[in-house]
């Protein structure tokens, strides 16, 4: 297939995806589960490809992000609150400190920058460690981090402990997907550029990447930052999504979650990512809910065990024997597209055709 | 004198604190020694000793309630080695460590579910929660037996590595993990071993360490938990004392800085020591070269 062919493909194959969307925000009922989903799901697509950026693409064990998602939610929130309701928000600290708001955009691209500033400061000690040191540093990071904004002294401008609101929020569904989308294909683009290729350099081997003239501490550095810019964005996104936020929320098990996703599509696939972020969220949030109601009937057979809290145990389960049986993930270090879907149906075809004769 | 009895009770929390870290720290650092795997979900396991003994106290005795929760939890972490690190002993260092972290969130999920989210009050252990005075300070027995009970768990456990057969194997086995295969080692078995003294160690310092706090939620074991490896770092991993020391450093420094008045940041003190530590020597206060110079 010529490339101008799969240019093609793709761009309808986007465009009719946001159109679906749009469709279906026509048709259904707005407090349907499936928009959660879809809003949620595209936040995490994010967060988990600038993860994969690192951990699969790098190959730097970094867990870090719920840190700089937190800075870039508080970002985004500190920066957007009108200046009206700052009097309320900020009851305890007399309206805080700052008494302006910009418009959601550049916010959400402040968030990223801060988070991408502090990514470069931590980077410039941090990144020397190797593996499970740098994995240790990063989650240590993002734990001083979020005490550091629950702090009572940085009240006036993080509003300590309390709950940030009142910030603008989306209503549609296209607008997660759109930033994301667009975010996740500048790190698509980032990843088959030059760049990209000495990142998978130094992920394959560090010593053979430097011999070839590779400068190890500069693209480290540039990936680390560049990753922790989307997670910025994408703590942004989250804080538009959830109406308020609260530095409480950004626990390590956060971190756990987005890995945990980034495993399940495959470590070191873009596209798989995505597709594991809709079904851990899908699945998390919508599917097995059911297994949190007491009173579940499968005819008159009541079944035991089903609580609150069932739901999380069961997909908890899942994921290790998916980690310990299937550690390739959904799609191991494949993409997905439209030349291999093609490929996967000639190949069924051809196979149907010879049993057939 | 005064400034002695002011921050006495600082001190003596911190040494108290201390010792519970190294009880922990202990189990990490004896598994890195040998898997090269930070047990992510050792933190989680010292979690549920705590809930163990919380429903077992419930319904039986305290002194037939303790035996068991050891017992139980020293067969958790067997039944979490043997399931999840031991199918993956010959794949890449980042899929255990991606394991040891979905058995952390299995465990903190299994908790939640068991416990519905509340926090469950931890039963009073009779004499060593006892209230005692030391040079004009009150404070519960525990705080005065910890340290000293560590000392004597760690001077058994240095003794058994020291002298023992399967001491020796483990020695052994963390020097060179595939030559100690080839001379004879049953590297399952010292593995297991390693698992069973780490978490028996954890589930004592369990008992000790809620004694001072009034419940047990599913997350409580992950802040301890990820002190106790900082502390195993910082005395240099693989090291046992060394991790006694390091956590008991860290137990006090935490302590000076709550009664300072930062209590936001002894946690953030912890992780600024990591860092600081990694990056002025890697290999801790008592570690051993890294072989590797690549």
């Amino acid at each position: 297939m010529s490339k101008k062919k799969k240019m093609a493909w793709n761009v309808s194959l986007i465009v009719a995806l946001l159109g679906l969307l749009f469709v279906l925000e026509q048709v259904m009922p707005s407090g349907s589960m499936l928009f959660t989903v879809l809003k949620k799901g595209a936040i995490y697509a994010l967060v988990a490809v600038s993860m994969n950026l690192l951990n699969g693409f790098t190959g730097l064990f970094s867990l870090g992000q719920a840190g700089f998602m937190l800075l870039g939610a508080y970002t985004y929130a500190i920066l957007t609150i009108p200046p009206e309701s700052r009097a309320s928000v900020y009851q305890y600290y007399d309206g805080g400190i700052v008494n302006f708001a910009i418009p959601v955009p550049l916010a959400l691209i402040a968030g990223g920058l801060i988070a991408a500033g502090f990514a470069f400061l931590i980077g410039l000690p941090v990144l020397r460690l190797k593996s499970d040191y740098l994995a240790i540093a990063t989650l240590g990071f993002a734990e001083i981090i979020r005490a550091v904004f629950q702090w009572d002294k940085l009240g006036p401008l993080t509003n300590g402990s309390n709950l940030l609101r009142s910030f603008p929020t989306f209503q549609s569904v296209l607008y997660p997907f759109i930033v994301s989308g667009i975010c996740i294909a500048l790190i698509v683009m980032l990843i088959n550029s030059t760049y990209g290729r000495a990142f998978k350099a130094i992920r394959d081997d560090e010593i053979a990447a430097e011999a070839m003239g590779i400068n190890l501490a500069h693209h480290k550095r540039l990936a680390f930052v560049i990753s922790s810019f989307f997670a910025g964005v994408s703590g942004g996104l989250l804080a538009m999504y959830q109406t308020t936020i609260q530095a409480s929320m950004f626990k390590s098990a956060m971190t756990y979650e987005i890995l945990l996703i980034v495993v399940i599509g495959g470590i070191g696939s873009v596209t798989g990512s995505c597709i594991s972020a809709f079904l851990f969220i899908a699945c998390s949030e919508w599917w097995l809910r059911f297994l949190d109601n007491e009173n579940f009937y499968i005819g008159s057979f009541h079944v035991p065990l089903l609580r609150a809290g069932f739901r999380k145990v069961v997909f908890a389960v899942v994921i290790m024997a998916m980690v310990l049986f299937y550690r390739q993930g959904i799609m191991g270090t494949k993409e997905f597209s439209v030349e291999a879907l093609q490929g996967f149906f000639r190949k069924l075809f051809r196979r149907k055709s010879v049993k057939e004769e | 004198m005064e400034w002695i009895t002011r921050n006495l009770p600082y001190l003596m929390a911190g040494i108290s604190v201390g010792g519970q870290y190294a009880l922990i720290a202990i189990g990490y650092t004896m598994v890195y020694g040998i898997l090269r795997l930070i047990n992510f979900a050792h933190g989680d396991i010292f979690m549920a000793a705590g809930l163990i003994l919380v429903y077992s106290a419930t319904v039986m005795p305290m002194y037939l309630a303790i035996p068991l929760m050891i017992v139980l939890t020293v067969l958790i972490g067997f039944m979490v080695e043997r399931v999840a690190y031991k199918p993956l002993r010959t794949a890449p260092r980042m899929s255990i460590m991606i394991s040891a972290i979905g058995v952390s969130y299995l465990l903190q999920n299994l908790a939640l579910y068991i416990t519905g989210g509340l926090s469950q009050q931890y039963p009073a252990i009779p004499w060593i929660s006892d209230t005692v005075t030391i040079f004009g300070s009150t404070t519960k027995r525990v705080t005065v037996i910890t340290p000293v009970l560590t000392l004597v768990l760690v001077v058994l456990l240095v003794l058994l590595i020291k002298y023992t057969k399967i001491g020796m194997a483990m020695r052994a086995a963390s020097r060179d993990f595939e030559t100690s295969q080839l001379m004879g080692i049953k590297i399952n078995s010292v593995v297991s071993m390693t698992f069973i003294i780490g978490t028996f160690l954890a589930a004592i310092g369990s008992a000790l360490f809620f004694t001072n706090y009034t419940g047990v939620t599913p997350t409580v074991g992950a802040m301890p938990g990820l002190k106790a490896f900082v502390a195993a770092v910082f005395g240099g991993i693989g090291s046992i004392p060394g991790a006694v020391i390091g956590a008991f450093i860290i137990g006090i420094c935490e302590n000076i800085i709550k009664g300072v008045g930062l209590t936001t940041f002894s946690d953030a003190f912890t992780f600024a020591l990591l860092i600081i530590i990694l990056i002025a020597k890697p290999t801790g206060l008592f570690g051993e070269k890294e072989a590797d110079k690549v």
